[in-house]
């Protein structure tokens, strides 16, 4: 085979290919801006001239789908904030400092990255609901439901994770010292060093670690699915399962509430596309 | 002045260097404890505790009583159990052959394309970042046996239209078809960033030898790759292993029990009978099989993939 033709046929496997990719997404929105009776039409109408944003304001309106949304945004943020803080601090500990026993520690933190979160998820489900003194519990942690259905027990379980640890870690040991012992000269402490000096020079390696942080736990579902009972504390992947479990599904609805749900990691991604191709590559990390 | 001269040449004084290492160590246990709290009271413990909870009767509603294996027993004659296992396999071996050729064959076009290359890695990968709740429910539209567009379009090809996930058969099969056309973008990313670490003067040479293209790629692209491959492979199966979103939202294990896996298995078990001592064991057993795989997986993050 020549040369032209390879390339060619290369083009063929690229379009073929990313069309498959896209007509489910293209699908999706044009279904979310179909009026109703031309959403159940066979065959299929693909091009509609009667747009209606009908579907996203019942969404809103009738499907709680703007708590849901704010649900998922508080969580994720939170999350996102919070990982970003103790996996830097702890990566600054390990990298940076000389302490008895860090080694062994940190082989403790990344052994956590090995363990699928399933093995623990019915004892922090049970710790979760008797932590002391939270909803209704007494000081030893019975009595109540704890931190069931509340953004607490929503959002710190998900925080941490040994492997950003690593990730981090990694970057800060190739720093160079010169301006850490120039700080230590002018009589900055360690937190100084920290946030003024390594953190802003980290900015990559933190933007990968919070970029797949927020993916993470907005597209997160087994834990919300687990510890949420009531709707306002629903968070938007919960809020489509429940949409479409219900009966004779309003599939114009659903699919702008799936719109909703996809948006967000999506413009994230297109925004900061090189900072997640080298997460991945650096990471697996993949969906 | 003396003193300050002194603190900038730590490591030339030992007598110093004494000093500043229980300052620096005080200074360790404020930047680790916030992780560790939390490391301890969500990971730790509960990973542990799970294996207490396996060995009893818990159930939420009544007072746990040790019970030893009696749950390992029961778990050897469950046939829903074995059922899961079977699913999880078939998912498994069905998804990963091909999302690992669709995948490098990705790569290769990509990496080869003069134009638009960013376009298409953007495209492939959209899948990637959306949640498997959302594409789950794309894809019950898209497989809806009476207006679905994937009947649609067998109708326009004249051929016969499918039950898809409504059907004992052909339910596993759809979340495979899902499942891989949302991976590969994943796993070309990968393969994309291996082929970029592949010398080219390993082609040059190549060349000159009179090396035609397939041979170059036969002799040179695909051994370079097999690291690059081994972690695609076992991260493919520890993450399949796990497959429990869509199934949950798609089919809750169904048409008769033909989509169950094992955390479906767990997740039913524990939060729908309450039976969590029961559902603990399972996840052991979960653990113990990907136990081997993970470590692999985790020597191969942390000591490095690409083969240079």
């Amino acid at each position: 085979m020549g040369r032209a033709a390879l390339i060619s046929l290369g083009y063929v496997v690229l379009i073929v290919g990313a069309l498959s990719m896209l007509v489910p997404f293209i699908w999706m929105i044009f279904t979310s801006f179909k009026p109703r009776d031309e959403i159940f039409k066979m065959p299929p109408i693909i091009w509609t001239t009667r747009y209606t944003w009908q579907h996203y304001y019942v969404a809103v309106t009738r499907g709680n789908f703007n708590i849901y949304f704010k649900n998922s945004f508080i969580i994720s943020g939170s999350v996102t904030i919070l990982t970003v803080a103790t996996t830097s601090m702890a990566g600054y500990a390990f990298s940076r400092l000389h302490w008895r026993t860090r080694d062994a520690v940190f082989m403790v933190v990344l052994a956590t990255a090995m363990l699928p979160g399933l093995i623990a998820l019915i004892p922090t489900f049970l710790i979760v609901k008797n932590t002391p003194l939270a909803g209704g519990n007494d000081i030893f942690g019975r009595g109540g439901t704890g931190w069931l259905d509340s953004y607490p027990g929503l959002i710190l379980p998900m925080v941490g994770g040994g492997f950003n640890v690593f990730l981090i870690r990694q970057f800060f040991s190739t720093l160079p010292g010169e301006l850490e012992d120039a700080a230590r000269v002018d009589g900055c402490g360690e937190l100084g060093i920290y946030s003024r000096i390594i953190m802003p020079l980290s900015k990559p390696v933190l933007a990968v670690v919070a970029l797949f942080t927020f993916q993470a736990a907005w597209n997160d579902f087994l834990w919300p699915l687990v510890i949420t009972q009531s709707d306002k504390m629903r968070t938007i992947q919960l809020g489509l399962t429940l949409f479409h479990s219900q009966h004779n599904v309003d599939w114009g609805v659903l699919m702008a509430g799936t719109t909703l749900a996809t948006a967000p990691t999506v413009a994230l991604f297109l925004l900061a596309q090189r900072y997640f191709v080298r997460g991945i590559a650096l990471t697996g990390i993949k969906g | 002045m003396a003193l300050v001269a002194s603190r900038a040449l730590p490591a030339a004084q030992p007598k110093r260097k004494r000093k500043l290492i229980t300052t620096q160590e005080r200074a360790a246990i404020v930047f680790v404890s916030p992780l560790m709290v939390l490391l301890l009271v969500y990971w730790i413990i509960p990973s542990l505790a799970s294996l207490y909870y396996s060995l009893t009767n818990y159930s939420v509603v009544l007072p746990s009583k040790w019970v030893g294996l009696s749950n390992f027993g029961r778990l050897a004659g469950d046939v829903l159990f074995w059922r899961s296992l079977k699913n999880s396999a078939y998912f498994t071996l069905g998804s990963i052959p091909f999302g690992i050729a669709i995948g490098l064959l990705l790569a290769i076009v990509v990496n080869s394309a003069l134009h638009a290359r960013n376009f298409f890695r953007i495209v492939f990968y959209l899948p990637g970042v959306t949640s498997t709740i959302a594409l789950s429910m794309v894809w019950l539209w898209l497989f809806d046996p009476h207006f679905g567009l994937l009947n649609a379009g067998l109708r326009l090809l004249g051929l016969p239209p499918m039950q898809w996930l409504q059907s004992t058969s052909q339910a596993m099969p759809s979340i495979v078809l899902m499942s891989v056309w949302g991976g590969v973008g994943g796993t070309m990313i990968i393969y994309l960033a291996g082929l970029q670490g592949i010398p080219s003067h390993l082609y040059e040479a190549a060349e000159v030898d009179g090396a035609d293209s397939l041979q170059r790629f036969r002799y040179i692209t695909l051994p370079s790759l097999q690291p690059v491959t081994l972690y695609v492979l076992v991260t493919a199966i520890i993450g399949s292993f796990q497959i429990f979103g869509p199934i949950y939202a798609m089919t809750d294990g169904g048409p008769a029990f033909a989509t169950t896996t094992i955390v479906h298995q767990i997740y039913i078990n524990g939060f729908r009978y309450f039976s969590m001592g029961y559902a603990a064991a399972q996840s052991w057993v979960l653990f113990l099989l990907l136990l081997g795989l993970s470590i692999v997986n985790l020597r191969l993050q942390v000591f490095g993939f690409s083969g240079d």
